[in-house]
């Protein structure tokens, strides 16, 4: 088969994947991110795969697995008038304990979305007497672009700029799932863009350890159909190994300058994760020389590792993450918990599972 | 005098010459109305269709086209969609003191000259200026005077089952070219924003005939517009995503900001709902038409349903419901 081919039409691959699940066990496979599960939801790819398949959304949206502290904080920081909050669109909306980045910009606060670190760093140098704080929520993908713009910060002596780091990590949650061990897992759907960066080796554990497949894919629908064809070809053939399907975009090494970036502003630490608790080294801390450009030294914005989350308790946000639960059998679902107006930040993002179950499967 | 200040609004010597030096000069297709606040405007037989609509855009300069631009395509377009033949407009401007006085001569002769390209004549207007803070640079408010010829009508009440649904080109430009403008985003250096008046186009529609209904699908895209229309008909329309034309920098940049083409704001498109038997005639005037080369059938209506309701067939052959965007669509993380 040729992988990525358009000229194979949708209804071969899916009779390829037919075929290969016949004969197979009932199988669960994780999409760990976002961006897959919106592209699943969108093309309705769960409604034709064979029953024994069963896709689980994991937790890899970034919105979704930001703490409620970490949002509390950015949230008190907004109200100091000194400060400019520069932020990616996904978080205007997210809820903390008490209100959004959307009510504090409504209410006076400076809030500035951007769609890059550049940016930022331009509107921290055309309003010289405010501080600009760019809220650095992301993965392996956008950490380093975070990194950079610290690095540039610093190059030109911006001292009134400064990155709030909330950045995690994919494959420790990953291992923190499988230790876990409450929800079946039979192989992984891995982000095409994590590995751009960060290449294969970091899931080598995965098959290694846990023997489980693996395979890298892109996010178009014929990706996503290769994708899974190769996860069930090893299924198959007893294999565990990390496959890359999205050969246009990943080499095995992944970006070593991207890597070297990040390495160069960050160190890795033990983060909260919503609805995991704490992860050990799964969080991207600014390093000591940086100290100057990292929003939690400089406002002092602490993080309790006890923290209890209240809304926890109710909204099922942590077992939607964990795959132990589908959206719609959390209580709240389409009920007290919409876009419009979402309990947890699972229905906010464009990436949230939440959300791509309510648009497009519900 | 280089920017806008206070003392233009003021209502003394520097508005009128503002008025008289800057803003007249440019207007000069008045058709012999003198620009007074009250246009008179002499009627023909007919219905005469109304529209109004106010552009904040930012940035007011983008790929394609300008908030002059937009101000006039929007209300002509609104026109025409409804079926009428644009003939007078009003120009409102709301100026934050500052302003530069050469970007307003650009946006206003921009919005001139599509008027002018749309046989449009733009008979009164208004100018404010506010303090600097108190608005984003510019803010223009259009409105549009149009005649329904005798016996024409487009309305979703005409939509029948079996009716197609046909776009006259790509979609989502105009949204994406807007968010391509952003600093450190790119989508290809081709993509402009398809701001343009639809009228001409239209009218040669209306002149083939079996023209059921129209739309310009502006904020809010497509999807939004089409299930208005199925709501306001009663009907349930089934549209093919792998019909619907998208130019490939659009494609791309909601990839990777992951936004939905369907939900991105166009300014030079059209629905067009159409009975089955002018199929032929409508996609020869769309494809021979510069702003209708790329048109498609991409879907029919299907039957009566009371709800309203679109439904999308995905490239895997699944037929799922299209929804109301709710609240707006954010570009996510990574
Ligand atoms: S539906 Fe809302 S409350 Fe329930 S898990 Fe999802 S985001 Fe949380």
């Amino acid at each position: 088969m040729k992988l990525h081919n358009t000229e194979r039409n949708y209804s071969e691959k899916l009779k390829d994947i037919e075929t290969l699940a016949r004969g197979l066990p009932a199988v669960s496979i994780m999409e760990i991110c976002g961006t897959h599960t919106m592209a699943i939801g969108r093309s309705g790819l769960r409604r034709v795969l064979p029953d024994n398949i069963r896709l689980i959304s994991g937790p890899g949206c970034p919105v979704c697995v930001t703490h409620d502290r970490e949002i509390d904080n950015y949230l008190e920081l907004a109200k100091d008038k000194r400060v400019i909050i520069a932020t990616f669109g996904d978080l205007l909306r997210v809820p903390g304990s008490k209100g959004t980045l959307n009510a504090a910009r409504s209410q006076g606060a400076g809030v500035v979305v951007v769609y890059s670190t550049l940016e930022a760093l331009r509107l921290a140098s055309n309003n010289p007497d405010h501080e600009v704080v760019f809220l650095g929520v992301g993965f392996e993908t956008t950490a380093p672009t975070a990194a950079l713009s610290i690095i540039q910060a610093k190059s030109q002596g911006l001292g009134n700029y400064s990155v709030y780091s909330m950045h995690k990590l994919v494959p420790p949650a990953l291992e923190a799932l499988l230790c876990d061990g409450s929800v079946k897992l039979d192989g992984f759907i891995c982000p095409g863009h994590v590995s751009t960066i960060i290449g294969t080796s970091p899931y080598t554990f995965v098959a290694e350890q846990y023997k489980k497949p693996c395979v890298i894919t892109g996010f178009e629908i014929h990706d996503i159909l290769d994708g899974l064809y190769l996860l069930l070809l090893q299924m198959r053939q007893n294999k565990a190994k990390i496959d890359i399907q999205y050969i246009r975009g990943v080499k095995p090494d992944g970006n070593p300058i991207a890597r070297k970036t990040m390495d160069t502003v960050f160190r890795t630490g033990d983060v909260l994760w919503r609805g995991f608790g704490v992860i050990p080294n799964s969080g991207l801390h600014i390093r000591e020389e940086y100290r100057d450009y990292d929003a939690s030294v400089k406002f002092g914005l602490a993080m309790d590792h006890h923290y209890i989350n209240e809304k926890e308790a109710i909204c099922s946000c942590g077992d939607i993450l964990k795959g132990l639960k589908t959206p719609n059998e959390c209580d709240l679902f389409k009920g007290l918990c919409t876009p419009l107006n979402p309990f947890g930040p699972c229905m906010v993002s464009t990436e949230g599972a939440c959300a791509a179950y309510y648009r497009y499967e519900a | 005098m280089d920017t806008i200040t206070l003392a233009h609004g003021s209502g003394g010597r520097l508005s009128r010459e503002l008025i008289e030096e800057i803003i007249y000069p440019i207007f000069n297709n008045n058709n012999g109305h003198e620009l007074y606040d009250s246009a008179l405007l002499p009627l023909k037989k007919g219905t005469i269709a109304m529209t109004t609509d106010s552009f904040v855009i930012s940035p007011i300069f983008f790929p394609g086209g300008n908030i002059g631009k937009l101000a006039a395509c929007g209300t002509i377009n609104d026109l025409a969609a409804a079926g009428a033949i644009p003939k007078y407009m009003s120009v409102g401007l709301i100026i934050e003191e500052g302003f530069l006085i050469k970007d307003l001569q650009e946006i206003l002769i921009s919005l001139y000259e599509t008027a002018v390209e749309a046989d449009v004549y733009v008979v009164t207007g208004d100018t404010k200026i506010v303090e600097r803070g108190s608005a984003d640079r510019i803010y223009i408010n259009t409105s549009g005077i149009g005649i329904v010829p005798e016996g024409a009508s487009v309305s979703p009440k005409n939509i029948n089952v079996d009716d197609l649904v046909i776009v006259n080109g790509t979609i989502g430009d105009h949204g994406m070219a807007i968010l391509s403008c952003r600093e450190g985003l790119s989508f290809g250096v081709n993509l402009k924003s398809d701001c343009t008046p639809l009228n001409g186009l239209v009218k040669e529609l209306l002149d083939v005939g079996g023209i059921s209904c129209m739309r310009d699908p502006t904020r809010g895209g497509l999807a939004s517009i089409l299930l208005e229309l199925a709501h306001q008909s009663g009907t349930k329309m089934e549209i093919c995503e792998k019909a619907i034309p998208l130019h490939p920098s659009v494609r791309a940049g909601c990839d990777m900001l992951g936004l939905d083409p369907l939900y991105l704001a166009n300014e030079g498109k059209l629905a067009i709902i159409a009975n089955p038997s002018k199929e032929e005639e409508i996609m020869r005037v769309l494809q021979s038409h510069p702003l209708g080369k790329n048109a498609q059938v991409i879907g029919r209506v299907a039957s009566r349903d009371l709800k309203g309701t679109v439904l999308l067939e995905t490239d895997l052959g699944v037929k799922r419901p299209l929804m109301l965007l709710e609240g707006e669509e954010l570009p996510r993380i990574c």
